[in-house]
Formats: C-alpha cells, sequence, structure tokens
C-alpha cells in the first residue's frame, strides 16, 4: 500500500534537515501508529505525504500502490486514496460543510473516471455517516469548521475521511485537544472504515489513542528517522517510561 | 487659475456635443440649472483629490473610446425572475421590446414624455438630489448628466409592487455615448425592487435620483458585465426618511473603467442604508467604488460592505465616507472594503473616512487586502479538489459577505451564479 523510502526533507526556505532516511512499510488492511518526541519529524512526513508546499525531498521517496506519490498534486494524491486528517483542521469561511463535501466526493469521483453521486444519494450517504458521528444538521449547514469546537472539527474530519473511502488514511494527532467521550467517537468512527483492505497510519503523542484504535505495528521517531518498531507494547512501554530510554539505545 | 478654466472649458466643449434638449418646461430648467453648475465646477481633472486613483479622461473627454460588443450565449442575468423589462439599447427606450409599463402600485413614464407636462412630481426631485449631493464633494459626471440627458425613467411608487422592475441596457453600437437618469419616488410605505443590468454603452453616463419616503423601502440589485472595453460612470443620490430603508447591491465583472458613485441622506431618524458590491477583473480592469453616507439624524444605521477580487494587473478602488452631523446622535455607521489578489500585479486602493460630529455614535470601519490563504487552499486539494476548482470556491466565499447583502434569495443565487460562470470562463 505505501512505502516510504529513505525519505529526506528538508524545509524550502531553510537550509533545515527534517525527516533524514524515514523508511515505512505500511501493508493493506493494517494500522500503523508512529509516537515520538515534539520536533521529530511525525507531522512533516504526513504534509510531505499529502503535498503540502514547503517541503523538499532531498533524497528517497514515497509510493502508494507502486505510484509515486510525491510527483501528484494534492487533489491527485485525494484521487489516488491517500487522506490525511489534519491537526488542526482550517477554518473556511463562506464555504458551507456540505457544498465542500459533495464537491469533494465528485471532483475525486471524476478524477478516477467514476460517475459523480447525484444529491439524493449523497445526502442520503452523508446523513448517515454524520449520524454515527453524532454531527448534526447544523453542522453540516455552517461553513467548513467554522465555529466548530475542537471535538467537532476532529469529527468533521473523520465524516469527509468517511465519505471519501480513502484506501490509505493517514491521521495527525487526532487525538489533540480532545476528551475521553470525544476521542471514542472519533475511534469508533476509525474503525468503522476498518475493512481489511484499507490501511491506517496513526500519529500520536499518547498511547491513549492506541487504546481505541489497535495498533498492528507502533514505529517511534526521532530526529527525522524511525528508530525502532515493535507491536502494540511498544506504545505502553513508552506511556510507562517515556521516550528517554528508547532514544538512549540509539543515542 | 489655468487648471480650473481648462476643467471649465473642457465642460463646455463636452456638453456642445451632446444631443440638443428640450428647451422648455420643468427639465429644461433643471438641465440649465445643471448646465450652469458643471460650467462653474468644470470636467473632473487627474489632480482633482476626488479623482486621485482613478483617472476620469476618458469619462469627461469628448471623443468616446470605442467597445466591442461581445457575442455571449451565457443567459442573460435576472432570466428566470418575474419582473417588469424596460429595455434601452445604447442608452435609448426600446418601447418594443420592453413590457407594457402598466404595473399595480406603480406609475412609470418615459423622462422623454414627461417632460411635456406643466406639472410633474417628478420636477422637485430631477436633478435635485444630484444638485444636493454635489456639496461638499463635486462630482460633474452627474451634472453633466442632468444638463444633457435625452432619456429615462420616472417611477413613483405608491404600494407594494408585486414584482421587480427592471432595467436592461443593450449595447449595439461600439462607439455608443449613453447618458440615462432615471427618478425613483417612494411614497410612504411604499416597496420597490429595482434592478439593472447589461453593458449599456461603449460609454455610459447614470444617475439614479431615489426618494424614500417614511417607512418606505428600496432594494436596489445592479449587474454591471458582459463587454469588456466598456466604460460607465454611474451615480446614485439617495434621500431617506424616517423609518424608511435603502439597500443596493453591485456586481461588477469585466470593464476597464467603471466608477459607481453612491451618495445617501439619511434625513429622518431611524432609516437605513446599506450599500454593498462584489467586483471581479482581471487584466485591465478597473474598478471604483466612491460612498458618501451623511447622517443627518438621529438613531440611522448605515453599512458599505465592498469586495474586490483582483488578478493580472486589474485595479480597484475604494473610497468610502460616513459623515455624522452634529446632530445625529446615535448613529450605527459600518464600512468594511475587502481585496483580495490573486497575483502580484493586482492593485487595491483604500480610503476610508470617517468625519463625526456627533459624541454619542457607534462607527466602525476596516479595510483589508491579501491573497488567497494557502493553508485553506491545500486543505480543499487534500481533499481531492482540483486547483482551479479550489481557487474558485475561495474566491466565492470570499465575495460572499457582499452577496449576503441581497436579501431575496433567488436574486442572490442568480448572483452567484453569474459569479461562477465568469470563474469559469476565465479559466480557458
Amino acid at each position: 500500500m505505501l512505502e516510504i523510502k529513505n525519505l529526506h526533507v528538508k524545509l524550502q526556505d531553510e537550509d533545515k534537515q527534517i525527516l533524514k532516511g524515514v523508511d515505512l512499510v505500511v501493508e493493506p488492511g493494517t494500522v500503523h501508529a508512529i509516537m515520538g518526541p515534539n520536533g521529530s519529524g511525525k507531522s512533516t512526513t504526513s504534509y510531505v505525504l499529502s503535498g503540502r508546499n514547503g517541503y523538499e525531498v532531498t533524497e528517497g521517496g514515497a509510493t502508494l500502490d507502486g505510484k509515486d506519490l510525491l510527483e501528484m498534486d494534492p487533489e491527485e494524491r485525494a484521487a489516488a486514496g491517500l487522506f490525511l486528517a489534519f491537526q488542526y483542521p482550517v477554518e473556511i469561511p463562506g464555504v458551507g460543510n456540505m457544498t465542500f463535501l459533495r464537491t469533494a466526493v465528485n471532483a475525486q469521483r471524476k478524477a478516477r473516471g467514476e460517475e459523480e453521486l447525484s444529491a439524493a444519494a449523497f445526502l442520503k450517504e452523508v446523513r448517515a455517516k454524520a449520524k454515527a458521528l453524532k454531527i448534526d444538521a447544523d453542522m453540516l449547514k455552517r461553513p467548513v469548521n467554522v465555529g466548530f469546537s475542537g471535538g467537532e472539527k476532529k469529527r468533521n474530519e473523520i465524516l469527509q475521511m468517511a465519505m471519501l473511502e480513502p484506501k490509505m488514511c493517514i491521521l495527525d494527532e487526532t487525538d489533540s485537544g480532545l476528551d475521553v467521550d470525544a476521542m471514542k467517537l472519533v475511534a469508533e468512527g476509525v474503525n468503522a472504515l476498518r475493512d481489511g483492505k484499507r490501511s491506517f497510519l496513526v500519529i500520536t503523542h499518547y498511547q491513549r489513542l492506541l487504546d481505541h484504535i489497535k495498533p498492528d505495528v507502533v514505529h517511534i521517531m526521532a530526529n527525522g528517522r524511525i528508530v525502532k518498531s515493535g507491536g502494540p507494547e511498544l506504545a505502553l512501554e513508552v506511556e510507562e517510561n517515556g521516550y528517554a530510554d528508547i532514544l538512549a539505545e540509539f543515542a | 487659475m489655468p487648471v480650473l478654466q481648462a476643467k471649465r472649458d473642457a465642460a463646455v466643449a463636452r456638453m456642445a456635443v451632446l444631443p440638443v434638449v428640450p428647451t422648455s418646461g420643468w427639465t429644461a430648467l433643471a438641465r440649465a440649472a445643471a448646465a450652469e453648475r458643471l460650467s462653474v465646477m468644470g470636467m473632473p481633472g487627474r489632480r482633482d483629490e476626488y479623482w486621485k486613483y482613478t483617472d476620469p479622461t476618458s469619462l469627461s473627454q469628448v471623443d468616446v473610446r470605442s467597445a466591442a460588443v461581445l457575442q455571449s450565449d451565457e443567459s442573460p442575468v435576472f432570466g428566470d425572475i418575474d419582473r417588469l423589462k424596460i429595455v434601452f439599447v445604447d442608452g435609448v427606450f426600446d418601447a418594443s421590446a420592453s413590457d407594457d409599463l402598466a404595473l399595480a402600485g406603480i406609475e412609470i413614464e418615459r423622462l422623454e414624455t414627461a417632460a411635456s407636462e406643466d406639472a410633474h412630481w417628478a420636477s422637485a426631485l430631477f436633478g435635485v438630489l444630484e444638485a444636493k449631493g454635489q456639496s461638499p464633494v463635486e462630482r460633474p459626471l452627474a451634472a453633466l448628466n442632468t444638463a444633457t440627458v435625452a432619456d429615462g425613467i420616472l417611477i413613483r411608487v405608491t404600494g407594494k409592487v408585486e414584482k421587480p422592475v427592471s432595467l436592461i441596457y443593450v449595447h449595439s453600437a461600439d462607439n455608443s455615448d449613453a447618458v440615462l437618469h432615471h427618478v425613483v419616488r417612494l411614497e410612504e410605505e411604499a416597496e420597490l425592487t429595482l434592478l439593472e443590468n447589461g453593458p449599456a454603452a461603449a460609454r455610459f453616463n447614470m444617475v439614479l435620483e431615489v426618494d424614500v419616503a417614511d417607512r418606505a423601502r428600496f432594494s436596489h440589485i445592479r449587474a454591471q458585465g458582459r463587454d469588456h472595453e466598456r466604460r460607465a460612470a454611474t451615480h446614485i443620490f439617495a434621500r431617506l426618511a424616517t423609518e424608511s430603508q435603502f439597500k443596493s447591491f453591485t456586481v461588477t465583472v469585466n470593464g476597464v473603467l467603471t466608477r459607481n458613485e453612491c451618495v445617501i441622506e439619511l434625513t429622518g431618524d431611524n432609516a437605513s442604508a446599506h450599500v454593498a458590491g462584489a467586483a471581479l477583473g482581471d487584466g485591465d480592469f478597473h474598478h471604483d467604488d466612491t460612498v458618501f453616507i451623511t447622517h443627518d439624524s438621529v438613531n440611522c444605521e448605515s453599512r458599505q460592505v465592498f469586495k474586490k477580487v483582483l488578478r493580472n494587473g486589474a485595479k480597484g478602488v475604494f473610497q468610502g465616507k460616513i459623515l455624522v452631523k452634529a446632530d445625529a446622535q446615535k448613529t450605527d455607521g459600518y464600512q468594511i472594503s475587502q481585496a483580495l489578489l490573486l497575483d502580484d500585479d493586482a492593485q487595491f486602493l483604500a480610503k476610508p473616512e470617517l468625519e463625526i460630529y456627533a459624541d454619542d455614535v457607534a462607527c466602525s470601519h476596516g479595510s483589508t487586502t491579501g491573497a488567497i490563504d494557502e493553508n485553506a487552499l491545500f486543505y480543499l486539494r487534500s481533499r481531492g479538489v482540483p486547483l482551479a476548482d479550489a481557487q474558485d470556491m475561495m474566491i466565492l466565499s470570499f465575495l460572499e459577505d457582499a452577496i449576503a447583502e441581497i436579501e431575496d434569495a433567488s436574486l442572490a443565487d442568480d448572483i452567484r451564479g453569474r459569479l461562477e460562470g465568469w470563474l469559469t470562463r476565465r479559466r480557458v
């Protein structure tokens, strides 16, 4: 599914190397978690994969189903099946949430040569999926993320994910700013999308989220590289002892 | 004063080449007075403070710069709206293309017809609101209009009109030089929606005088567009009585030069005036919104919302003033002008002005100029929305604040569709 090979990335405007050789393979149907201290390069990885401006790949690459991700525009990556749930979802005044969702769904369908969803079919689907995430009609009508609480924004991200049905989902600190109930709701939304084929890359600081979204593999990232990989027990180890012990092994 | 003399000479020269107008009757008196006003103030010059950001030359000079008539398969604005249509071709009333002017609650007359009557209700307004609007800032092109106008429509509203009155301006000749002057009087508690659309002429000079009596409501939606080379100077002069309401919205796309002036005087307590505009321009597009709102009564509210999207060298101007006179306590004045510049060549010039003599008022103003939010653009693209679509969504969302000023939902949707169409056509 997703294959990252020796990925080196620097900031475009600064002489600052952020990723220093990331290697990662996410197989179909699996959940991988990336944990790591602040500034280790977790969010940068998610941005580079989804095509945000401001980064320069100096070495290595990343593919999705064998296709070179880094050659594609952000919208092409989305149509190819990549989805990033933002750590800080963006507010867009003046664009209705519903309009936005429908435009996105149909743009992807069009890019893949599929038929666009009719207004009625779209409405039916979005209502059902919104209900499961406890997103009410009012939230759907409002401008994208404007006036949403932290929890509402994250639920809205998961709704988009559910509507767009990507193959490869990256969740960038989706648990940040969420209380326990909201986190459960979001996790349920994610788990509902696990179908044995769809893959997930969950970026988080805390083991807490991984109690609800059970990972197959846990990676520890530090200083721009993945320094250790293991099973779910690795997350528990971090929770218990912090990163210091693990990082000390590689110092 | 050689500069003033030159401006006066220009005024005389300009008036000399315009159509011969009636020399007797009530309109003749108003015209003569306007000609006198104009010959004293002269034509606008490049050094005038009020024309600092917009070169008036092509609007004031004798020669008309030609403008190609664009053939378009686009459906006309307001096409699906049930309305009473009044058509002008190159500034001349076209009876055969217009609807029957009879409608319940309203009297509609052609200026030319009314001019031959001895006494007419419009004689108290024609050129009168314009003359009043000449102070404290001179507006020579409006005086020129009154002095030389050949055609126009007089509308007197006595009740609630069942459908909007729609002025349609057809541009037919490449070098047409059209002058139109309309007068609208809303009697107490009357209500009217006035629509205007069309490129009108190669050069268009339009004055609209609106007198809104107690508790009457006037709503105005205007679409200026299509022919890229067209030029226009328009003036709206409005006087608002107690508890009356005035709302005007203009959408402008295309046009090498558009100057829209709106001069409003709130003369009765609790009156309300809203003026809004959305402009979308490319290349040598130049659009100027100049607004002057005078609060002269207690507890009145005024609101100005102007949004411009400019790219590829397009230029936008906003000059907005709120004048609060000493007795206009409890005034609530608001003004915002914003521009979205899509590249480094586009330019927006804003001059917000507040002049306040009353001590118990709330007035606020703001102006911003910026580029499309890159974060938002990336967010949309990351969801699969192609770059061009994402940009269009951001542009329309930016303009939405101005469009939201239109009360009628179907008219607002029509305007939105217009802007979407423009954006789509501009892609190829």
